[in-house]
């Protein structure tokens, strides 16, 4: 993928910008051009809003991939989830810092800035959000899974996901 | 709008082909089409063929016109056409012949649908078959197409106590139905313990509740209806053939353990041929994920929501009952050739309501309905099929 391609992106992948439909007050992310709930469809052309998330929300389904999407084969097996939010939109998003086992519906969650994927040795790295656990897992405190803790400590210190 | 008849009927064997292209599975499935129809190829019109992704996978666009030249039809300079949908892209090019017969501006087409799948490796397959989920906002962040259908499972499993074992029912029963197609991908019966025990994909799935990646064509010879005797004696009419879409993401659903598309679809296609679920007898759905088949079953309206599981599970739709499902084997043991599926599809119910489905055969089948699902369900074609009396 070019560079340009995601680089365009990065206002909604880094800093949750959505739009809102400033006759019905619907929230879409990512940002929409007209609303599709709008019973005046046509009079909301032009009239989106921007507007931010604030990355709060609860999982809404959830599943444990262990044959990967392209990019994502260092780290299976991830939590990808739908992660209904505050405001409204659905994302779709993994869920980290907490063991696949503890993931269940309905648990609150935020979003966090982490790498998503890169592209081969000396392709780009994507960066984006994914969600992390707002509240403390039923089960174990600790927050992070021990796998998930191996692999980031076996990846070369410029390809870790920021803090 | 005229009457249209499905005349000729003609698919190719479905697994990994490895010693046939693209180009030769087409042709195959195109030219028995045409011997079954008892039609010279000097009276056809046009072509209508759905492939999904044959730019990735076999590094060919512009097919139409390929597959033209090879069926020995070029210095005739009929139109063809690709139709593209997904994984439905089969069943809308149907829908595309349906409207162009329908419409009187053809008399005679050939709707084709063909993949190849397997000369890419498995991987590179599951990346370029999730593209037809959305890139950017689902593929982008970690998505595959069965990691996506398994967000379906668990919200299912979550609202309506679908179980873990009502889902691998159905593979359970699809690999019985294949054990008894000469065509299908996969002719070996699983048991139960064998799809719980399989490895994970996307939980709750696992391999065996995956369709495979599979190879194949197959292609069906259209018509008006009223000169349909003139070329066989059991003429099928396409009763109805109805498209509906929806939003690309799963996210954008309105409620992700419905697809609306297919209630949308389905519905249009009973008012238009005056019928109800009840009147159908046999039925090729969209199972490439056992979830899959359960929701279908719920939104064509076969049985009510979030009753599919233990319904399926008490084996009412493996035979015998009122409506059999996926005689074929449906994706998951015919296989899932992505752009042949639909017309593979509809090949099957018109073997059904002819009377020509040997070992498989549903008795007293008269009324059919396939239904093609693209991506999660963006875009869906339902199809009824009945025989002309």
């Amino acid at each position: 993928m070019s560079i340009a391609r995601f680089w365009r992106e990065t206002p909604r992948r880094y800093n949750l910008g959505g739009s809102k439909c400033s006759t019905c007050a619907t929230v879409y992310f990512p940002p929409r051009a007209v609303c599709p709930e709008c019973t005046s469809h046509r009079q909301s052309i032009e009239k989106m809003i921007p507007f931010q998330l604030s990355g709060e929300g609860e999982v809404l389904s959830y599943t444990v991939v262990h044959e990967p999407a392209e990019g994502f084969e260092m780290q299976v097996p991830y939590v990808l989830a739908l992660v209904q939010t505050r405001e409204g939109p659905v994302l779709t998003g993994q869920v980290v810092d907490i063991s696949p086992e503890e993931v269940r519906i309905g648990l609150k969650v935020h979003a966090t800035f982490r790498k998503l994927r890169e592209e081969g040795k000396a392709g780009v790295i994507h960066y984006g959000y994914k969600f992390a656990p707002t509240e403390e897992p039923e089960s174990h405190p600790a927050p992070r899974g021990p796998a998930a803790v191996a692999r980031t400590d076996e990846l070369p210190a410029r390809d870790r996901a920021p803090a | 709008m005229r009457e249209v008849a499905v005349l000729g009927v003609g698919q190719t064997k479905f697994g990994e082909l490895w010693d046939r292209s693209f180009r030769e599975i087409g042709i195959e499935a195109g030219l028995q089409a045409l011997v079954d129809a008892k039609l010279s190829s000097a009276e056809l019109d046009g072509l209508f063929l759905g492939n999904m992704a044959s730019g990735t996978l076999i590094n060919q666009e512009h097919i139409a016109p390929l597959i033209l030249d090879y069926a020995g039809l070029a210095r005739r300079h009929l139109s063809s056409v690709r139709i593209e949908g997904g994984g439905a892209s089969g069943s809308l090019a149907l829908h595309q012949g349906y409207l162009a017969v329908a419409s009187g501006l053809y008399d005679y087409v050939v709707v084709g649908g063909a993949e190849k799948l397997t000369d890419v490796p498995d991987a590179e397959a599951t990346q370029i078959t999730s593209s037809t989920a959305d890139h950017e906002w689902e593929a982008v962040f970690g998505a595959t197409l069965p990691a996506l259908w398994a967000l379906v499972a668990r919200r299912h499993m979550h609202l309506y106590g679908t179980t873990r074992e009502q889902l691998a029912q159905v593979a359970v029963h699809d690999h019985l139905m294949g054990s008894k197609n000469p065509n299908a991908h996969f002719r070996n019966k699983l048991s139960l313990e064998q799809v719980l025990g399989a490895g994970p994909i996307a939980e709750p799935l696992g391999v065996l509740d995956c369709a495979p990646f599979s190879d194949g064509a197959a292609a069906v010879v259209l018509g008006p209806l009223e000169t349909a005797r003139r070329h066989t004696d059991t003429p099928i009419r396409l009763a109805a053939s109805q498209v509906a879409c929806d939003s690309m993401a799963l996210q954008h659903r309105k409620e992700i353990t419905t697809l609306e598309a297919t209630s949308a679809a389905a519905h249009r296609a009973f008012q238009q041929a005056h019928r109800t679920p009840q009147d159908v007898r046999v039925a090729e759905i969209h199972d490439a994920y056992t979830i899959s088949a359960l929701v279908s079953l719920e939104d064509l309206g076969f049985v009510e929501k979030g009753r599919a599981g233990p319904e399926f599970a008490n084996g009412q739709f493996s035979g015998g009952g009122p409506l059999t499902v996926n005689p074929s084997g449906g994706l998951k043991a015919q296989g899932r050739p992505f752009g042949a599926v639909g017309v593979a599809q509809a090949v099957e119910i018109v073997r059904q309501l002819r009377g020509e489905a040997k070992d498989r055969q549903v008795s007293g089948a008269s009324l059919g309905l396939t239904h093609d699902v693209g991506g999660t369900g963006a875009t869906v074609v339902v199809h009824l099929l009945e025989r002309a009396n």
